[in-house]
């Protein structure tokens, strides 16, 4: 199922935190059908950022438009229905099975879809991320890759033209991320557009479409994977020494960090 | 699965059972030869006496339970509920200084609504005091607070008080019962509860969302400002309007809800209704149950609650003590 396109539009957004700017004179255009992965340091701004787009934190200055509709214009409950959003530590209050868990998902739907409706795109969300099988055991006595899984589910279900995931991969073992990663990565190739805070560089390197690099409130860097992550930048920002490996015989690529290269 | 489906027509009979043997049992059993024959006394009995005692214990017991399961969904903590958090104390409170400033009597509604403005500034307090994201030991020493603080203010206004019979209402207020209830305080009561009612099952949805934490749910578009004050204002009148004629009662809406958690699920909206029917079997229950115990006068339900409920407490608490540290 492929759906119409979207885009995002951030003009000059800037976000305080008391008096320190967390976010500044941010511009950005995001499309749907690709996969945008924001890097940057710890406390660069892109949990916030990713909260602005998700309509939880209000900017003080810019504008944020999808498709050409201020987003804070939006009821909260149709911009939820348009925008999902994974959150960096995923909360699970109460024990309760897979099926209602990535059914709460289907929330800003109430009263817009049937019944019918929602049970078939929780169906669908359970199928693609595979945990159907657990339809109905408690979330809480699942391990934490499985759980991961689930809540990836749950931000499925809601169909919507945006996911958001901050550091969606953070806490899980490799094969875990992969898995992740394809999921969100077969989101956007259906045509949703899906915006992922990310640490890892390889990982970002392999599955996303476009990278952005923040540092201290302002992007540093937008552009391809191979554009965006060179040698110069992450010494910039990361104070790294790394290196761009091509994969060899059609392998995928490799961010290898040779180690600390403090700023002269 | 398969027992929620009959949980809730199972939990109504009982209830249905128990309201009747709650109309039936007492000092004076009313059997179906006096039900048929219609005296005088067995009719004051059963229409001034018994059946206002089982409608309010209904109306009472099903509030307080959805009150509790609604306090946990919305602080995500098991061990949230009126009489524990000191809300059903602050209720108490309100009720008990419009009798020593003498204002109760100049209005039947004064009072309930004395409570109800105890229930609701608890209610505003607890949200203040322990936040959103509220840890089971925030939230416990916050009810701490709110209870130290009634029943200081209930024990001021006793000792301060100049007449015995306003220091003998007051003392009922602090050990709940149903009593020597008549229709005129069920009908007190019973908008105050039912409005109450209304609003807290208006949060459903936003109880749902809560279940994947608060930014879970303000992403789902829930406005959890609006949620807040909704159930501020729902659960203070239930409290103050079911407090200001029955007195305290605790531990219902924390047994309730746990109760019910293993028949249909922790979905914190699909608890709501479950809990409230469980909760009336309860108060009707333990309200049979003071009756026919043996002794001079009755025992308040009031205490009976809190001598089943306390070691309930106790335990849960010491089930989640790893959460604690």
């Amino acid at each position: 199922m492929t759906r119409a396109a979207s885009n995002l539009k951030i003009n000059g957004l800037q976000f305080r935190r008391g008096s320190r700017v967390v976010l500044d004179a941010i511009d950005l255009q995001l499309q749907s059908g690709a996969v945008t992965a924001v890097l940057g340091p710890n406390g660069a701004g892109k949990s916030t950022l990713l909260s602005c787009i998700a309509g939880l934190l209000r900017p003080e200055r810019g504008s944020i438009e999808l498709d050409g509709t201020s987003l804070h214009s939006l009821a909260a409950m149709q911009r939820a229905r348009r925008i999902a959003f994974l959150p960096q530590t995923p909360e699970i209050a109460w024990a309760v099975d897979v099926q209602t868990l990535v059914g709460l998902g289907r929330i800003p739907f109430q009263g817009v879809s049937s019944d019918e409706e929602d049970r078939a795109a929780v169906a669908r969300a359970m199928a693609k991320t595979e945990v159907a099988q657990w339809a109905e055991r408690a979330v809480t006595t699942l391990s934490g890759g499985e759980r991961a899984r689930v809540l990836l589910a749950r931000v499925l279900a809601g169909e919507s033209d945006w996911i958001l995931a901050d550091e969606p991969f953070t806490g899980l073992d490799p094969s875990h991320q992969f898995e992740a990663a394809e999921l969100l990565r077969a989101a956007a190739d259906q045509g949703g557009g899906v915006v992922l805070t990310i640490h890892d560089l390889t990982l970002a390197a392999r599955i996303a479409d476009r990278v952005i690099i923040i540092d201290d409130g302002r992007i540093v860097a937008d552009g391809s994977p191979q554009d965006a992550l060179t040698p110069q930048i992450l010494r910039d920002v990361y104070d790294i020494d790394a290196q761009w490996l091509e994969g060899m015989h059609g392998t995928p690529p490799t961010i290898a960090i040779h180690g600390r290269a403090p700023r002269g | 699965m398969t027992s929620r489906r009959w949980a809730i027509p199972a939990l109504l009979a009982l209830v249905v059972v128990l309201a009747i043997l709650s109309i039936a049992v007492g000092r004076v059993t009313l059997t179906w030869d006096m039900w048929k024959a219609q005296d005088a006394v067995s009719r004051a009995i059963l229409l001034e006496l018994r059946l206002p005692r089982a409608i309010l214990g209904v109306l009472v017991g099903a509030s307080l339970g959805l009150a509790g399961a609604a306090m946990q969904g919305y602080l995500r903590n098991a061990l949230a509920e009126p009489g524990t958090l000191g809300v059903s104390a602050m209720s108490a409170l309100g009720a008990v200084l419009s009798i020593f400033f003498n204002i109760a009597g100049l209005h039947p509604w004064v009072l309930p609504v004395c409570g109800v403005l105890g229930g609701m500034t608890a209610m505003a307090a607890l949200f203040v005091l322990s936040g959103m994201a509220a840890s089971v030991l925030t939230l416990v020493l916050s009810g701490i607070i709110l209870s130290a603080l009634a029943v200081a203010g209930i024990s001021l206004v006793l000792s301060l008080s100049p007449s015995p019979w306003a220091a003998g209402e007051i003392v009922r207020w602090m050990l709940g019962g149903l009593t020597d209830r008549s229709f005129d305080e069920l009908t007190i009561a019973a908008p105050l509860i039912v409005i109450g009612c209304i609003a807290v099952l208006g949060c459903r949805r936003s109880l749902d969302a809560l279940t994947l934490g608060e930014t879970g749910a303000r992403s789902l578009g829930i406005d959890l400002n609006r949620a807040q004050w909704q159930l501020a204002f729902g659960i203070g009148l239930i409290v103050g309007g079911s407090t200001a004629v029955t007195g305290v009662i605790g531990f219902v809406g924390l047994i309730v809800p746990h109760l019910m958690r293993s028949l249909v699920g922790s979905r914190p909206g699909a608890l709501l209704v479950p809990s409230a029917i469980g909760g009336a079997a309860l108060v009707l229950a333990g309200d049979i149950v003071v009756r026919l115990l043996p002794g001079g006068s009755e025992l308040e339900l009031g205490v009976v609650m809190s001598l089943i409920g306390a070691p309930f407490f106790f335990v849960l608490l010491h089930s989640m003590r790893r959460k604690l540290t």
